[in-house]
């Protein structure tokens, strides 16, 4: 048995009084929101997957990442593992996206 | 829906720490609670999380602690209450 719980399992840490400011979402966000809704419509697959990918992450990336960083990172995560896209496809498709990318 | 345990029905959390997507938080583990609700059957969100069907479902229970007897340390009032839902085979009757 595990003495201490998995980094991603927070409960009773103290990380002081709870933000209740309400969050702003960015296009950005909204972005990857409609594209994990489209996954799971499609039944492409389920959020329990999406979960069990984002607690994949490293320790670093969970504790830096955005609460829409850490879907995005899933999604691919998940989108490799089906097959539907390859990582040197996704890549191909990012360094083609970044040359069109005004500077 | 064949629920094991009832309302007002004092159950145990099992301790231990199998590998893999685990929905029981890990603070609850080994704490003893009270059975607050009977949420119903779902699918094992432990299975779905690998791409399997999560069959049969499991009945999930909201269960409530006490603060008090979950954190050593816990300054709070001594009837604070932290309630969390928990799926079947992860409790014991207690």
């Amino acid at each position: 048995m595990r003495l201490m719980p998995g980094f991603h399992d927070l409960g009773g840490k103290d990380f002081g009084p709870v933000n209740q400011r309400d969050h702003v979402r960015s296009e950005w966000d909204n972005r990857v929101d409609a594209v994990l809704r489209l996954m799971l419509e499609g039944r492409r697959f389920r959020i329990d997957e999406v979960r069990r990918a984002i607690e994949s992450l490293t320790e670093r990336d969970y504790m830096s990442f955005s609460y829409y960083q850490k879907w995005l990172a899933a999604i691919r995560i998940l989108i490799v593992e089906k097959e539907l896209l390859s990582e040197d496809e996704i890549d191909a498709r990012l360094d083609q996206l970044r040359q069109k990318a005004p500077v | 829906m064949s629920n094991a345990f009832k309302v007002g029905q004092r159950v145990l959390v099992k301790d231990g720490d199998p590998p893999g997507h685990i929905r029981t938080p890990f603070f609850l583990r080994g704490k003893s609670g009270v059975v607050e609700t009977v949420h119903g059957e779902f699918r094992n969100p432990e299975e779905l999380a690998y791409g399997k069907e999560g069959l049969p479902k499991k009945p999930l229970y909201l269960v409530r602690f006490l603060q008090v007897e979950v954190w050593a340390d816990y300054r709070g009032a001594p009837g604070d209450t932290v309630s969390a839902d928990i799926y079947e085979h992860w409790l014991d009757a207690e």
